[in-house]
């Protein structure tokens, strides 16, 4: 038996309990008498719990299991996939069978063979993530109370006309087991919890909100329940007069603009810019039809200047309450953590077991994930941060550098186009800086950019101080498409002379 | 598995026997799909998937009050179905009140469909698409797309007496063609993937990347822009996502008006556009009643099993409904509006082809990509162009141009299109993940706000 990373607790009775090694058993060895060369089964159970409140009252509350049965098969260097919700070993056997009906029947509009690179085998092999208090020990009024208060701390400010208040909670539990004989069992929680403030004005038909900065992650309840990991006291007393403060900022004036850019911001401008350039899978056309490719080609791979040299950007799957972050990966790849920009330079990919062959690797980086029993694992994003600089800055030493310049923080709109150039932020918190200083709010802000041209004007990162988690729950990729949850962290970091737009010039008004 | 009908009646039988809450909803939909996938001329992911999802919502009735408990589960074994409800029930009993509180509807009888066996689907649906690809992956052109097949059947009965089914098929092909550093876009949506034209969808890839042949950089501006129906029905279906009446009621959405209220009454355009949603509509045909999990601002789940009629959002050019579940429609003093699964804006009688002949100079786009909001009380959307801007000139295509990233507001769209031609069932490239049933007309906008050039190809 083996263990290669395992926090405090073990993974649910109940998934235990479902009958995992008779349909491996079952699946693996009716793929091998079909002709399969390689096989995989995955039993992947998702718990979700969302609950949704509007001005402090409950509008949805779901609780949601979904769990099924995947067999993935190589058939004469083809893919084959066939899924079922049921769990018995017969169909577990009759769904290896249809994976392997699958493969041999597009077997011949197949022109590239598959191949995996090698990896260990794990047998037996645990992992549990590191949380406090699982969600799902948390009954369903208690969450719809406490958001409840949360809410009402808001609404009973002036000037906050509507609040909405929502918290995702998942678990996620995985048995995995391929014909090279690993046998990998996992579970892992995360938490998304968001609450937006509205102020309406209705004479003039508008209104302006303000959403709260907590990032989801790898996290249990305890993201909520008090504010040991987040100051919930504090943002939600703050956030009403910053949403006043923000209705009646002045518009911003549009043009290149130094930008000091909050974690709780750029976070999303990675995800975007640099965390889906480097999918080594899109890189080379597989999600050219849908997701789009990349500028960062493999004939780039170690020379392309991505940033200026004080940019340095790594990729993991371990790094503690990440959403990507997994013991081993949907093929029995271990977790493991890496270089993708390096210096301002191009130096990695993320890559599943058919990718690392392709590129020539000897070993998988482990980026293989399904969202769901009934969807093929894909090369999926791991934590891609950006790395804090040796000198300690802070944000205000940041800002001290900016003569005229905008401090942004929380994400909002995002959008990049397909091949990861050019991109478009706005954010939640737009704070004038003058003479370095911070100088009121401004309002209507978008900052757009080409990737490369926006990672070179990075002058300075923020010390690790100010390195901070963010991510999302929703990163969509694939066809059928799939989401995973991923998170990225990075420092404060000052940009010079960045393209700002005016949202209310944008549409004409 | 145990047919879906079964697992309805034992989770009805589960809470009349258990007798803890007063009503009760089970949803249970059956779930087929397959898929086949390629990138440059060869198969890479493909599969088949069967699954089921059983939701309970119990209701317990305090006076006025009502309090929901929502539980769902993909088990299939038939002894999950009594835990699941009795889950269902316990939440319902420690629920607050449910603000869009109403009546169960009154039953009226199974459907004559009710018993029937539940239709799937395999990769056996694609015979034929993968025939007429074969020819496509032999050719010099790099292809890369989707073929994708899902068979839903939804039941959704009620303690009261409710009982309705429906069977959705959607199917969609999505073919990328690449030539060189040009890249082309084609796609239809095909519900039962009978007749899909491969063979002329490649030879209109390989018309347009003949159109490539020439290529001119433009620079960001404004430019007069012929929008397919694929672009338009990915914008219009983010405004119809946007017209829920709660929001526009309390000023908060770009559909409230100055002053208080909603901006239905107001014309956006003397062109005779109506856009609807119609469960009906030929060959576009969806759920003809609610069915919902999860209670919004658009969907209550005491609505469940209600009608969906033909709404026009938008009639002759004015904006007529919002979206509004009954208890909100008795809020507001309105009539219900639930939305069906496809969108349909009538259009002009020009063709695509007659509108390119009728352009002096402008662009023609193929698709939208990467949209979303930028400021809500404009409904500014952003996004970029993708798979071919086309240059036309004195009434031809010449060229093909560099892709933009746009900032436009589907209401302003309307306001500004000076033409619609002739409304064809299209896909809509964006949001396809979730809305495959669409008719839009190709629109002509005089001044098309490209904010900036994307180097994508």
């Amino acid at each position: 038996m083996s263990s290669h990373r395992t926090g405090s607790r073990g993974v649910d009775s109940d998934f235990l309990a479902l009958p995992l090694k008779q349909l491996a058993d079952a699946a693996l060895s009716a793929a091998i008498a079909g002709g399969a060369s390689y096989a995989d089964l995955r039993v992947h159970a998702i718990t979700t719990e969302i609950v949704q409140l509007r001005d402090g009252e409950l509008e949805s509350a779901v609780l949601d299991r979904e769990i099924g049965l995947a067999v993935r098969v190589i058939v004469d260097g083809t893919w084959g996939f066939a899924s079922h919700a049921g769990l018995r070993p017969d169909i577990a056997a009759d769904s290896a069978r249809h994976a392997v009906g699958v493969a041999v029947t597009l077997a011949a509009l197949n022109a590239e063979r598959i191949e995996l690179a090698d990896e260990p085998v794990y047998l037996d092999a645990t992992w549990v993530s590191d949380y406090r208090i699982d969600p799902f020990a948390i009954p369903t009024d208690e969450k719809v109370a406490l958001l409840g208060e949360y809410s009402g701390r808001l609404l009973a400010s002036d000037g906050v006309d509507h609040v909405s208040a929502m918290v995702n909670t998942v678990k996620e539990q995985t048995f995995y087991a391929d014909t090279f004989g690993s046998s990998i069992t996992q579970q892992r929680i995360r938490t998304m919890p968001t609450l937006e403030a509205v102020a309406v004005d209705a004479a003039a038909g508008s209104f302006e909100s303000m959403r709260t900065l907590a990032p989801p992650s790898g996290r249990g309840w305890e993201t909520l329940a008090d504010d040991m990991v987040w100051d919930w006291s504090a943002e939600l007393a703050e956030l009403p007069a910053l949403l006043a403060e923000k209705t009646k900022s002045p518009s911003v004036i549009v043009g290149p603009t130094d930008l000091v850019i909050d974690p709780t911001n750029l976070w999303l401008t990675i995800h975007e810019s640099i965390g889906h350039a480097t999918e080594y899978d899109r890189a080379i056309g597989y999600e050219a039809a849908y997701a789009g490719t990349s500028f960062a080609t493999p004939d780039k791979l170690n020379t392309m200047r991505y940033g200026s040299p004080v940019m340095n950007v790594t990729a993991d799957r371990t790094v503690e309450n990440g959403l990507a972050t997994i013991g081993y990966d949907a093929e029995g790849v271990a977790a493991q953590s890496w270089d993708l920009v390096r210096d301002g330079i191009f130096v990695g990919y993320q890559l599943d077991r058919v990718f690392a062959k392709r590129l020539g690797k000897a070993r998988s980086n482990g980026c293989s994930y399904a969202d769901s029993a009934h969807h093929v694992p894909i090369q999926r994003m791991p934590n891609v941060s950006l790395q804090p600089g040796p000198d300690e800055l802070s944000t205000d030493d940041l800002i001290s550098r900016v003569t005229d310049g905008i401090y942004i923080v929380g994400d909002k709109s995002w959008s990049i186009d397909m091949q990861r150039y050019n991109f478009q932020f706005t954010g939640q918190r737009f704070f004038r800086i003058r003479d370095g200083r911070l100088d009121g709010q401004l309002r209507d802000v978008a900052y757009q950019a080409t990737t490369t041209d926006f990672w070179n004007s990075m002058e300075a990162v923020g010390g690790a101080s100010t390195w901070r988690l963010g991510g999302a729950f929703n990163c969509g990729k694939a066809q059928p498409g799939q989401v995973a949850a991923v998170s990225h962290g990075c420092p404060s970091a000052l940009f010079r002379g960045v393209n700002v737009l005016n949202t209310r010039e944008e549409s004409g008004r | 598995m145990i047919p879906a009908q079964q697992v309805v009646e034992l989770a009805l039988d589960a809470a009349a026997t258990s007798g803890r809450c007063v009503e009760t909803i089970v949803i249970v939909s059956d779930r087929a799909e397959a898929s086949l996938r390629w990138a440059g001329n060869s198969m890479t992911t493909n599969g088949v998937s069967s699954s089921r999802t059983t939701t309970v919502i119990a209701i317990v009735r305090r006076g006025d009050t009502a309090h929901l408990g929502v539980r769902r589960s993909s088990v299939v074994e038939p002894n999950a179905v009594g835990p699941l409800v009795a889950a269902a029930e316990e939440a319902a009993h420690a629920a607050p009140e449910a603000h869009d509180n109403a009546p169960l509807l009154a039953g009226s009888g199974e459907p004559a469909d009710w018993g029937d066996p539940v239709p799937g689907t395999g990769v056996g649906a694609f015979a034929e698409v993968a025939r007429a690809l074969s020819a496509g992956f032999a050719c010099t052109d790099r292809l890369y797309g989707f073929a994708h097949h899902v068979v839903e059947t939804t039941l959704v009965a009620t303690s009261t007496g409710v009982r309705r089914r429906f069977t959705q098929p959607t199917g969609s092909v999505e073919i990328n063609a690449k030539r060189g550093t040009a890249s082309a876009w084609v796609g239809v949506s095909t519900p039962w993937f009978i007749d899909v034209p491969i063979d002329a969808m490649l030879v209109e890839l390989s018309t347009r990347l003949g159109w490539a042949r020439r290529t001119v950089e433009l620079p960001a501006g404004r430019y007069e822009t012929l929008m397919p129906p694929s672009t338009v029905a990915d914008m219009m279906i983010y405004l119809g996502w946007s017209m829920d009446g709660r929001g526009a009621e309390e000023g908060r959405t770009a559909l409230s008006a100055p002053g208080g209220g909603t901006r239905v009454g107001e014309k956006l355009t003397d062109l005779a556009l109506t856009m609807y949603s119609d469960p009906l509509a030929a060959g576009l045909e969806c759920a003809p009643f609610v069915h919902t999990a999860a209670g919004s601002e658009r969907l209550s789940v005491f609505d469940n099993g209600m009608d969906i009629d033909r709404v026009d959002w938008i009639r002759d050019g004015t904006i007529s409904s919002l979206i509004y579940p009954r208890a909100t429609a008795t809020e507001f003093g309105v009539s219900a509006a639930a939305p069906a699964d496809n969108l349909l804006m009538t259009g002009g009688t020009a063709s695509l082809a007659e509108m390119v002949a009728g352009t002096e100079r402008g662009l023609l786009l193929t698709t939208l990509w990467y949209i979303r909001t930028v400021d809500p009380t404009t409904l500014l959307l952003t996004g970029l162009t993708r798979d071919g801007v086309y240059l036309i000139e004195d009434g031809e295509v010449t060229a093909a141009v560099n892709n933009f990233r746009f900032n436009e507001s589907p209401l302003d769209l309307l306001r500004r299109a000076s033409e619609a031609g002739v409304a064809e069932t299209t896909l809509p490239r964006e949001w396809g993940d979730w809305a495959t049933r669409a008719v839009m007309p190709t629109l002509r906008i005089p001044d098309f706000h490209m904010s900036s050039v994307s180097q994508a190809q």
